[in-house]
């Protein structure tokens, strides 16, 4: 803590917030510490080249999007036409020689050939036709066929998500989908098609929606989302798919800060194998109030969690962008269920009524 | 010869990352680029890259608080590309003889040296901020680059105040720091 209040008296000295007292008592620190005086040095230093990487940064963003801009106006740019124009000057007189060696072969060829070819009566000529009109039909009956027969695509990445309203949407982890061509989900029914509406990085979530035609609607869920922050000590389980097997498995909430002190996700500690990214973790009362973020999970059984709570976070953002409203009007019957079914009952039951809510992502 | 006014302008716009400055430069001599790259076993994607390579080069120039060219800045550029050009045709081994030159050039090796120690600089800290990952990435941009306060950081990441903010960007920064200086040995 000392540490953060000197730094930030450095870095406001660098950038000469200090009143003339304060920058007085400051400049008489650093002349009689050699320590403090090395991290004014060396700080200004580091500040000067992340300002710079910001500023080149932002430069070369902002050349793309001139560039793209330019060239879609025809405001700069020939494009590819210059380079057939190079080529053809460079190999004018190959070409030549290669043309004219073409057409002399061509001559003598067809001259042999109508020297030589047999002479054919009309029928057998028609007959030859029809029965191409046959074998050409029967390609094409043969290629629509290995059309429809397409294979599947290959998925090589792999997470876990859950339902937070019973219409198909589903939150998983953003570093789950991030950049997905075609992202698939799966539970105990069905494998469905689905898309993504929305990736929020810094929380770490994704949503995405059920986009399947064999997919039915589920009346509710049986559990809520948690706005409370869970306590110190407090049972959890968490059921996911770091597998294609779903697994079940408890804990406790280890710590009320993620890594690095982080406010918006917390520590749980749980036997083994917690369920891989976008897992969801519920506690006694069937109520989830976290979702695993593997991303930073540590080997000692220590996993982080992002607060349930960024999940309305999130929802909310999306319901004020009119953007994605318009792009599917059934987001603002969008509803994140609270309350919660399970409490009080057995845990065997809890997990038997909300394995089906749970799906495994797969993406490419 | 010294930069004409008119020069002078779009180069102080171009350190004040005026965009109109930016795009009038571009208009003024992407051809000329393009027509270099293209003639000497370049595509134009290559030419794009090259161009704006040459841009980053020009606003380090300007941002320094140099303003004089000592030529026109058609001739700059020019320089600038066909050196960065030369020398990517030997890394791909692409290499012709010699680029054909299309116009008056100025030398700018010392130019492009410092700009390369630059560019290595911009890379490191690049690559620290991937391996920094998230939220410490975008807290810090959002206050050092972005010059948000800690306020707005709090409600933007979800933070329940601007202490607990601060508190979470010294802990980043102190990590950017020891990862970048880790990178750059």
């Amino acid at each position: 803590m000392e540490k953060n209040a000197l730094l930030d008296a450095v870095e406001r000295y660098i950038r000469g917030e200090m009143l003339p007292e304060e920058q007085q008592f400051f400049e008489h620190v650093r002349n009689t510490n050699p320590d403090v005086d090395q991290l004014v040095i060396e700080h200004t230093l580091f500040l000067k080249q992340f300002t710079q990487y910001g500023e080149t940064a932002r430069l070369k963003t902002e050349l793309q999007t001139i560039h793209q801009q330019l060239t879609e106006n025809g405001q700069i740019g020939e494009g590819r036409p210059a380079i057939v124009v190079t080529l053809w000057k460079k190999y004018k007189k190959t070409v030549f020689v290669a043309a004219s060696i073409a057409g002399i072969t061509a001559l003598v060829i067809s001259g042999l050939i109508s020297l030589l070819s047999p002479k054919v009566s009309p029928d057998k000529v028609d007959y030859l036709i029809n029965q191409m009109g046959i074998t050409n039909h029967k390609i094409n009956d043969i290629a629509t066929q290995v059309k429809s027969a397409q294979p599947p695509p290959v998925f090589d990445g792999f997470g876990t998500g859950f339902l937070i309203d019973g219409k198909g949407y589903l939150i998983t982890n953003a570093h789950v989908v991030r950049n997905a061509r075609e992202i698939d989900v799966q539970n105990t029914l069905g494998n469905y098609h689905a898309r993504l509406i929305r990736l929020d990085p810094q929380a770490d979530l994704a949503l995405l929606k059920i986009d399947d035609t064999t997919y039915h609607a589920f009346n509710g869920l049986p559990y809520g989302i948690s706005k409370s922050d869970g306590d110190l000590g407090e049972d959890l389980f968490t059921l996911g798919y770091p597998r294609p097997e779903i697994v079940y498995n408890k804990g406790y909430l280890s710590a009320t800060t993620g890594f690095e002190e982080d406010t918006t996700t917390f520590q749980l500690t749980i036997a083994a194998n917690p369920g891989n990214s976008g897992t969801p973790v519920f506690n006694n009362d069937g109520e989830v109030i976290g979702v695993v973020n593997s991303s930073q999970h540590n080997a000692q059984g220590m996993v982080f969690a992002v607060r349930s709570r960024n999940i309305f976070r999130a929802v909310d953002s999306m319901k004020a962008d009119s953007s994605l409203l318009g792009s599917d009007s059934s987001l603002v019957h969008l509803h994140v269920p609270v309350g919660s079914a399970l409490r009080g009952i057995d845990r065997r039951q809890q997990i038997r009524r909300i394995e089906d809510y749970i799906f495994i992502v797969k993406r490419n | 010869m010294r930069t004409d006014t008119t020069e002078q302008h779009l180069l102080e716009g171009l350190a004040l990352n005026d965009r109109k400055a930016i795009e009038t430069i571009y208009k003024q001599h992407y051809n000329m680029v393009q027509a270099l790259i293209l003639s000497n076993s370049g595509f134009p994607d290559d030419a794009r890259d090259i161009f704006q390579e040459a841009m980053i080069v020009l606003y380090e120039k300007v941002k320094s608080g140099s303003f004089e060219l000592n030529c026109q800045l058609k001739t700059y550029l020019y320089s600038v590309c066909r050196r960065l050009w030369l020398k990517r045709l030997g890394q791909l081994q692409r290499s012709f003889s010699e680029v054909e030159n299309l116009q008056d050039t100025v030398p700018v090796e010392d130019e492009l040296e410092r700009h390369e120690q630059r560019n290595r600089d911009f890379q490191i800290m690049e690559q620290s901020l991937n391996s920094l990952g998230e939220p410490c990435r975008s807290l810090l941009k959002a206050y050092y680059l972005e010059m948000k306060s800690m306020v707005e950081i709090a409600c933007d990441f979800g933070y329940t105040n601007a202490d607990n903010a601060k508190n979470q960007k010294y802990k980043c920064l102190m990590r950017l720091k020891k990862i970048f200086s880790q990178n750059i040995k």
